[in-house]
């Protein structure tokens, strides 16, 4: 074999493991959630294996299934604006601390070590009914009976940011890291105050980290059924928390596979988006 | 544009001194190079005329007004860093303008001036495009109009052209000093290139380990350096260890083995007295001598060559006297001494100088 035959087969080589398992274990599994969704399932309880666009109609077309699409969006929206508002300065703080950087940096990951289902859960000991919030506030007085915090949309959206906070930190940490401080200097160095000079200078180069960052929360916030599962009520229910449903109590696959693609279509989307306007940002040359 | 004075200026970092007390004045218009090995405290000095570091003590004045209070923003400094460090979601235009946005310049007049201030650099054309899209010179240009453009009291040049490959740096220097002259800004420059400083300086600063060596011109420091650190960081040098015997109105004389007795110019061992002395003697004013060579006026010694560096036009020779080993560089029109012969080597007493030794 000629050296630059081997030469043009080693990146395959290496990369082969990966994609086999991103074949098997990703593309194979959507493929058969795919034809599931096409499948019907009837009254006995056993699918019938055809060409039905019966669960489709169903899902585009039922109004219940929109509005709990909505209110997912909705809630990921919200999720992400908080994550953004309350990360950006937490990752600027951590990217111009020197000495303690490696110690800031550790303490964001170290949520990562307890399990998410643990760590959402955690807030039933803060606010649930007998949790440490409501017994403070009846132990120096100022409520004689407990207060029900839990299971509203506010505390599903409070699960989330907890959950997400640190995607948003790391990625905005990053991007704010590899921006190259003399340019702040250079900056000031021209009449800009600091606030100036944030705002002309660093913000507008820290928004490809932003915008990463928003993505991921967006994303994994709206895809999530555990968080409106163990905080939310009846009434807060996601859109996962639909698939979940469908497949797993009602055990109808069909319907869950076209729910489940459905979200998988809008999610899919909004990436498309952020491409485009990852496209746009090209525009704003020198950040590669 | 403004005269810059340190006074008394002092400058720790927890435990760790990078600036002993140092004053230095520097005049308008004046072209002022801070020059020393990585870690002497020139860059320090430079951010603190800058407004980007504090001075632990002393006093900082332009143009006569105490500075350190002010912050950088209003202290109306142009500066050139080491990497450009242009805004790269910005175009040329944008980056040469950005200093005008805080200065009140209406609108028509930005224009105009960025385009004056791009004209001044040779690079016209360039306005619309990113940082990105220029190489190295053409960025450190660009660099260069947006400090000036803003009519800055003094230009503070922080090792500009030391990320720049050797043909450019050159050419760059050339421009630099053309641009500095036509403005006519009071200038500091730093660098670590003895031939930047030589070439470009009205005045040099040497510095070494948060001190400074010696203040002079070009040639004082080139010809007569004030320590035996000065007279090795700018070029090579020969330290020879001797003894000052005595002097009169005209030269101090040094004995030094084995040539003798060294009448060196009076102006260039100033304040020597008796005693233990040091003789500096450029490489390139030590000559080998080939067997027919006129040696008058020469203080000549026989030794062995021990190694040639042949660079072309000139070549570097290390030659064995003795216990020591001199280095001398020379220009060559034929052909190079061979390693291991035996040559005279002589130099003139009026290109030596002396110092005390301590």
């Amino acid at each position: 074999m000629s050296v630059e035959a081997r030469e043009a087969r080693q990146p395959w080589i290496l990369l082969s493991p990966a994609l086999i398992a991103v074949v098997l274990l990703l593309i194979v599994p959507l493929l058969f959630i795919v034809v599931y969704s096409f499948w019907l399932r009837t009254a006995t309880g056993a699918d019938q294996v055809g060409f039905f666009l019966d669960n489709w109609q169903e899902a585009l077309s039922d109004v219940f299934y929109r509005d709990i699409l909505f209110g997912t969006l909705r809630v990921a929206a919200i999720t992400t604006l908080v994550c953004g508002l309350m990360g950006y300065p937490a990752a600027f703080f951590i990217a111009r601390s020197r000495g303690n950087r490696a110690i800031l940096l550790l303490m964001l990951m170290l949520p990562f070590w307890i399990s998410y289902i643990i760590r959402t859960m955690s807030w039933i000991n803060i606010l649930g009914v007998s949790g440490a919030f409501n017994s403070f506030l009846m132990a120096v007085g100022v409520i004689d009976e407990p207060i029900q915090m839990l299971y509203n949309q506010t505390t599903v959206i409070l699960g989330l940011v907890h959950f997400l906070l640190p995607f948003m930190i790391l990625n905005i940490y990053v991007s704010l890291d590899g921006i190259d401080t003399n340019l702040e200097d250079a900056a000031n160095s021209l009449g800009a105050t600091r606030w100036q000079s944030f705002l002309q200078v660093t913000l507008p180069l820290s928004l490809p980290g932003l915008a990463a960052g928003g993505l991921l929360c967006f994303v994994l916030g709206a895809g999530t059924y555990i968080t409106p599962l163990v905080l939310g009520g009846p009434r807060d229910a996601m859109f996962a928390n639909l698939v979940f449903e469908a497949i797993i109590t009602q055990l109808n696959w069909p319907l869950g596979s076209a729910l489940s693609l459905m979200l998988l279509v809008v999610l899919g989307a909004l990436v498309l988006i952020y491409n485009r306007y990852l496209g746009m940002a090209q525009l704003m040359k020198g950040l590669g | 544009m403004s005269s810059v004075h340190l006074n008394n200026i002092v400058k720790r970092f927890g435990g760790f001194t990078a600036v002993h007390q140092t004053s230095l004045a520097i005049p308008e218009g004046e072209f002022v190079t801070l020059l020393g090995p990585s870690g002497c405290g020139k860059t320090t000095n430079l951010r603190m005329i800058a407004g980007l570091l504090d001075p632990t003590e002393g006093e900082i004045l332009i143009g006569g007004k105490r500075m350190n209070e002010v912050p950088i923003h209003k202290r109306n400094l142009g500066i050139v860093f080491q990497n450009y460090a242009l805004f790269p979601h910005k175009t040329v235009a944008q980056n040469v303008a950005f200093g005008l946005r805080y200065r009140d310049v209406p609108k028509a007049d930005v224009a105009s001036r960025v385009q004056a201030a791009l004209d001044l650099v040779q690079l016209p054309e360039v306005g619309e495009r990113y940082p990105k899209e220029l190489s190295g010179g053409q960025q450190q240009r660009i660099a260069l109009a947006r400090a000036i453009v803003i009519q800055p009291e003094v230009l503070l040049l922080d090792e500009p052209l030391s990320a720049l490959d050797a043909n450019l740096r050159e050419d760059m220097r050339v421009e630099l000093k053309r641009i500095q002259h036509q403005i006519g800004v009071t200038t500091v420059f730093v660098t670590h290139d003895q031939s930047e400083a030589l070439a470009m300086s009205d005045k040099i600063v040497v510095m070494s380990a948060g001190r400074v060596e010696q203040i002079g011109t070009p040639e004082e420091v080139y010809n007569t350096p004030a320590s035996a650190f000065v007279a090795n960081f700018l070029g090579a040098s020969n330290i020879l260890q001797g003894r000052c015997t005595g002097r009169d109105a005209q030269a101090v004389q040094i004995e030094i083995a084995p040539f003798g007795t060294v009448p060196v110019p009076a102006d260039k061992a100033a304040d020597l007295r008796e005693g233990p002395a040091k003789l500096i003697l450029r490489a390139e004013k030590l000559l080998l001598l080939g067997a027919a060579a006129d040696t008058s006026g020469l203080i000549t010694a026989q030794a062995t060559v021990e190694t040639v560096d042949y660079q072309g036009q000139t070549v570097r020779y290390f030659v064995r006297l003795g216990e020591t080993q001199l280095q001398a560089i020379n220009m060559i029109d034929t052909r190079p001494f061979v390693e291991g012969s035996t040559v005279t080597i002589g130099f003139r007493p009026q290109d030596c100088a002396a110092l005390q030794e301590t």
